[in-house]
């Protein structure tokens, strides 16, 4: 059955892709369509039945992929309850956003080949999620990679598009750098890539640190890796010219992994991809810019929990660029004015918060909001792509308001989205973020603090950010034209079925799921696919905070809530006000911090300097101008120009070979004889 | 079958063909349509007769096979051919591109077809021979001969700078033979004899070893072409006709790499120990250089020319990481290098045939008028990248993960290829593939033709198996890699515990 969920997508990629342009359009939409809503009632009867039997992890074989010496590398399938989870998440997710597509994408020419790559793309993300090894993770994350360049790239003839497309893939790329540069030292440190050898390995040098607790770097205890038992103080492996031991080898090996989370995650510094990345369709952003691809790095983070457990070092870096990011993507998402890039920003904050209760250690609540936060901000995806498709393709949300009349079942779908996102009580976000609020409390990490301040401050801005939008979007006059309002309508039952559907999960999947994601359910439902140290209580610790702490987030979203309506509402023209009068400010996050206009100056300028001088200078001046072209000008002195050329020199080389020839047969002749 | 010489009919199958086509008279179409139905007959005959060396090649014997061994000059010198699980590969890759380079040139050469079909051919026998040679003259003839016909291919059938370019190549190339020439001659005077099996087993003096190091060095590192005496790929590439490119990317580079597996690391394990952070060294600066270079280019095939070189930098890096992953990851590297920068300049060659101009600028939007074209682009251009599912991942990861374990800086340096080879592929994809159709000049431009889908499909179902499944490689090199690598690793243990007061 595992096999056939993740393979159901490659066979509607193939269908579509080799056969589109015969069966038509029509005909893929509603075979690929089908192929993900089986793809995803079986995943959900996965789901719900494997709590029922042993629990133990399951693995299927495939097929062997790559061995070489003591490197053994298999396709195959791990399934444990992790997995699981996200196939739940990519599948649900994906199979709406099928059908979506079949109403969004209706007078697009190019629709099987959007289908096709729809497709493409879930069975990357399947392959990463169920993986038992590093390398097939990394297949598939650079697969997503590819899909997402293709599907942001859709719409070729945009130049913006393309351009976003190829800065998404290689951003990411340099995300990959990290992650391939983490799987080699992981192959150094446990002699192999699967997840289960080194998931023992990891055990054994946590066994033998004992009650040192997981700071391995300052235990004295003896390790074992892979059998060889190396002692603690004894160097494991070279990186950089630095000899490490176990401890800060593994520091090292998440560090880079975690480079990886960060270019796929869009985490601060390797963000700047995700909010250009808008360009491509929406059901696209909802699919992959916010639902599943993006959260993968939160994903191999919990994947790779033992060994994230095993450096406090790492994990305490991992609170502090998620906390950082939680803040800065939510100021900027305050003064956006495309409709998509601010729940863009939305996403990379709140994507944040998941790094932030990964850093202190809490596993569980990072995937819980990843759960929700799926189907919150596919819904809030999918609601703008109605807002937009209604609107004649305008994205500016300064040329909308007042929609709320003519749309309002996209009107309801995304307030309900936004209650998710800002933690209104009881719907899903509620459950998930406050548990990353409150076990970033109760963290130990010396960044867990300012995680929690960070992710404070940052509900408060999300409620603003998000309640604007809804305003800004659906209330108020309308500033569109009036031959766009003129044009305006609902979205067909295709797009809004989707739309609550999400919306069911939005208002219930908290509910229903917290006890068994984080609750007293925890150890039951997870089998220990997710791992926790010995000294790691924040799960415990997080259920014991004090009514006030655990209140906070809640005031805050009230707080940003009225600051909105205040702004937005009740006195239009404060916001405009309050812009000018902090202009700098206002500029600032509006250009995104600055970020693009820094990496242009740091990377990408010099990279082309620096390739147009090596090419002309290095290759053309010094290695050829002292080299043939020198040699050359030295060789027509002397020959002239008497023999014709193309010949002439092959004649030359044809006889310098026939006499080197001749002289070593000679020569050897008359050694061999003498 | 084994007495058989199954190699020496494969080798020199091609030239029987040359022959046959020696007789027709080139002097009107139909004589010239037969002249290439002979030529493609024959590199098809060829290559299925050489499927029947990998039938019966046999994966676990480490050593050379199916060997053929006569008397031929001076008693000393032999006539000596055998496969072994590093070459026969690299026998087939020539034998299976050859067809493609023949059926690529059906419309694109229109001069003096006769000459550039026997060219061709000649050239397959030397190459083929090169990999099949067990005599080190016989190995040395066909090595530098195989270079004859490529300058006439470049000289008479190439683009406007086809002399300057054809000059720089045979410069480059001159001087290195002639070092390994005296090489050659030093090796025989030491080991009194010029049989590869026996040389391997030969232990040469420390000393030597360094100069014969370097003298095989100075060739092989030409050929690669290793930095920084690569400039001659580019022109070279640049201007010869498609088909050259295919053979000089596909196979011709490959012969450094399969004299470095063959000479260097066997025959000379302490030099290549004590080089070893020297080749490093080329091949890093290669990656990063080349790959930064290839940013700025202009020109398609000079593109893709210098990601070769940058590819060839893996190469290098994971021979001198000299254990089973990098050795393993090198040989495979060479191969799926070998399809993915064929089809690369078959790619280019499609348009060329069309608008006969290779500047960037002088396209855009090909995917509204190509889609078939685009398709195949993307993977071969992906294939170029190294994504996994491609063959081009598994030989880079391999390499990385081979030379990470020798030396971690390397690696580091070595990754962010990946960065730029994203970089400068996808512009190339964006800047050619994507966009509006705008240019007058394309608006009528068709897409492949049956005959050019025959030339890619093939690569690209074979792109995608090796990228899925490369145990058929990995099965047929694996005996081979780690004796080679288990002869080295002694070789140098023996010398450590030799000198052991040298060392401590």
């Amino acid at each position: 059955m595992y096999t056939i969920i993740v393979l159901l997508p490659l066979a509607g990629f193939l269908i579509a892709g080799l056969f589109g342009k015969s069966i038509g359009a029509k005909a893929c939409e509603y075979t690929l369509s089908g192929f993900m809503v089986v793809a995803a009632i079986l995943s959900w009867i996965a789901f719900i039945s494997f709590g029922f039997g042993e629990g133990e992890t399951l693995r299927v074989p495939l097929l062997q992929w790559m061995q070489s010496g003591t490197l053994d590398v298999a396709w195959s399938l791990r399934i444990d309850r992790l997995t699981l989870v996200m196939l739940v998440v990519v599948n649900t997710v994906s199979s709406l956003v099928h059908v979506y597509s079949i109403g969004y994408m209706h007078h697009d020419p190019h629709r099987a080949r959007f289908f096709a790559y729809l497709s493409l793309f879930t069975f990357a993300m399947l392959m990463l999620v169920t993986s038992n090894n590093l390398v097939q993770m990394f297949f598939g994350w650079e697969g997503v990679g590819l899909a997402s360049y293709l599907l942001i790239g859709f719409w070729y003839k945009k130049p913006s598009a393309n351009a976003a497309a190829m800065k998404a893939f290689v951003v990411n790329r340099v995300g990959d750098f990290g992650f391939a540069l983490g799987i080699f030292g992981v192959f150094a440190l446990f002699g192999s890539v699967n997840l289960d050898t080194i998931f023992a390995g990891a055990a054994d040098v946590a066994g033998s640190l004992g009650g040192a607790g997981h700071d391995a770097a300052a235990a004295g205890a003896e390790a074992a890796s892979h059998g060889a038992a190396a002692a603690t103080g004894d160097v494991v492996m070279n990186f950089a010219g630095y000899a490490l031991t176990m401890g800060s080898a593994l520091t090292v090996v998440c560090l880079l992994l975690f480079m990886g989370a960060m270019g796929k995650s869009a985490q601060i510094g390797l963000h700047t991809w995700l909010p250009d990345a808008m360009e491509g369709p929406t059901p696209v952003s909802a699919l992959i810019h916010a639902a599943t691809m993006v959260t993968a790095g939160v994903f191999m983070l919990a994947r790779m929990s033992p060994l994230f457990e095993l450096s406090s070092t790492a994990l305490t870096f991992v609170t502090f660029i998620g906390a950082t990011t939680a803040f800065f993507a939510a100021t900027i998402g305050l003064v956006q004015n495309d409709i998509k890039r601010v729940i863009a920003y939305s996403t990379c904050s709140q994507l944040g918060y998941m790094f932030v209760a990964l850093g202190v250690g809490a596993y569980g609540p990072a995937i819980f909001h990843l759960f929700t936060h799926a189907f919150f901000k596919a819904l809030l995806f999918l609601g703008a792509g109605s807002v937009i498709h209604a609107v004649s393709d305008e994205q500016d949300m300064r040329r909308m308001g007042g929609l709320r009349k003519h749309i309002p079942k996209t009107y309801w779908m995304m307030v309900i989205g936004t209650l998710a996102l800002t933690g209104f009580p009881f719907t899903a976000g509620y459950y998930s973020k406050d548990a990353i609020i409150e076990a970033a409390f109760v963290g130990h990490n010396s960044f867990a603090l300012y995680g929690w301040g960070m992710t404070v401050i940052a509900a408060a801005l999300t409620s603003f950010y998000s309640w604007r939008l809804i305003f800004l979007t659906f209330h108020g006059k309308p500033r569109a034209s009036a031959d766009v309002m003129h044009h305006i309508h609902e979205s067909p039952w295709v797009m809004l079925v989707p739309l609550f559907v999400l919306a069911a999960g939005a208002l219930f999947a908290g509910i229903l799921f917290e006890g068994a994601f984080i609750g007293e359910g925890y150890g039951e439902f997870w089998h220990a696919a997710l791992f926790t140290g010995s000294d790691n209580h924040v799960l415990h610790d997080m259920h014991e905070i004090s009514f006030w702490i655990a209140f906070l987030p809640t005031l805050c979203m009230v707080v940003g809530f009225v600051t909105a309506y205040f702004f937005y509402i009740a006195r239009p023209s404060l916001a405009k006000q309050t812009a000018d009068r902090n202009r700098g400010l206002y500029q600032f996050l509006l250009n995104k911090w600055y970020f693009d206009e820094l990496y242009d100056f740091l990377f990408v300028q010099p990279a082309q300097r620096v390739g147009r001088f090596l090419w002309r200078t290095g290759d053309g001046k010094v290695i050829d101008g002292f080299g043939p072209d020198g040699v050359s000008a030295r060789v027509m002195d002397v020959t002239g120009r008497v023999v014709k050329l193309q010949s002439g020199y092959l004649y030359h080389y044809a006889f310098a070979m026939l006499i080197g020839v001749a002289a070593l047969v000679t020569w050897m002749m008359l050694g061999g004889a003498s | 079958m084994t007495d058989w010489p199954i190699l020496s009919t494969v080798t020199f199958l091609p030239l029987v063909g040359a022959l046959l086509i020696l007789f027709i008279k080139d002097d009107n179409e139909l004589a010239r349509r037969n002249v290439r139905n002979v030529a493609l007959l024959t590199t098809v005959f060829t290559f299925i007769v050489s499927l029947w060396v990998w039938i019966n090649f046999d994966a676990s014997d480490p050593g050379f096979q199916m060997v053929e061994r006569s008397e031929w000059i001076g008693g000393s010198i032999t006539y000596h051919m055998g496969v072994d699980g590093i070459s026969m590969l690299f026998v087939i890759l020539t034998t299976f591109l050859m067809p493609l380079c023949i059926l690529a040139s059906f419309e694109s050469v229109k001069v003096r077809v006769k000459d550039y079909m026997i060219a061709f051919l000649v050239l397959e026998t030397l190459v083929i021979g090169v990999f099949c040679a067990l005599d080190l003259v016989l190995f040395y003839i066909f090595f530098e001969g195989g270079l004859i016909p490529m300058f006439l291919i470049i000289g008479v059938w190439g683009g406007k700078r086809r002399i300057y370019a054809s000059y720089k190549f045979f410069l480059y190339t001159f001087l290195g033979s002639v070092l390994m020439l005296i090489a050659i001659m030093a090796m025989y005077w030491n080991a009194g004899t010029t049989s590869i099996p026996d040389l391997l087993q030969h232990k040469f003096p420390a000393e030597m070893q360094t100069w014969l190091w370097l003298a095989f060095f100075a060739s092989f590192a030409v050929k690669m072409p290793m930095w920084p005496v690569h400039t001659w790929l580019p022109d070279a590439h640049v201007e010869a006709p498609t088909a050259g490119s295919v053979i000089l990317a596909g196979i011709l580079l490959k012969l450094g790499g399969y004299g470095f597996l063959r000479f260097s690391l066997p025959m000379f394990p302490l030099a290549s120990a004590d080089f070893a952070p020297f080749v490093f060294t080329l091949s890093v600066v290669a990656i990063i250089y080349t790959s930064l270079v290839a940013l700025m280019q202009e020109d398609i095939k000079k593109l893709i020319a210098y990601s070769s070189v940058a590819h060839m930098g893996f190469v290098t890096m994971g021979i001198f990481a000299a254990n089973e992953q990098g050795v393993q990851g090198a040989i495979f590297q060479m191969l799926s290098h070998g399809l993915v920068s064929g089809a690369l300049f078959l790619c280019v060659g499609v348009v060329y045939d069309r608008m006969h101009t290779r500047e960037i600028s002088a396209y855009g939007g090909l995917v509204n008028r190509m889609p078939h074209y685009a398709v195949v682009m993307l993977i071969f251009t992906m294939a170029n990248v190294g994504l996994p599912g491609t063959s081009g991942f598994v030989g880079e990861f391999l390499t990385l993960l081979g030379v990470f374990q020798v030396n971690s800086w390397v690696a580091i340096f070595a990754t962010t290829g990946v960065i730029l080879s994203a970089g400068y592929a996808l512009w190339l994809y964006r800047r050619v593939i994507f966009g509006a159709l705008e240019k007058e000049s394309l608006r009528s431009i068709l897409d492949l033709s049956g005959r050019e889908k025959l030339l890619l499909y093939p690569l690209v179902a074979l792109v995608i198996f090796f990228g899925v499944y490369p145990m058929p490689v990995f099965d047929v090199t694996a005996a081979s890699v780690e004796s080679l690598v288990n002869s080295y690793t002694a070789a140098l243990d023996a010398a450590a515990s030799g000198s052991v007061a040298a060392l401590h």
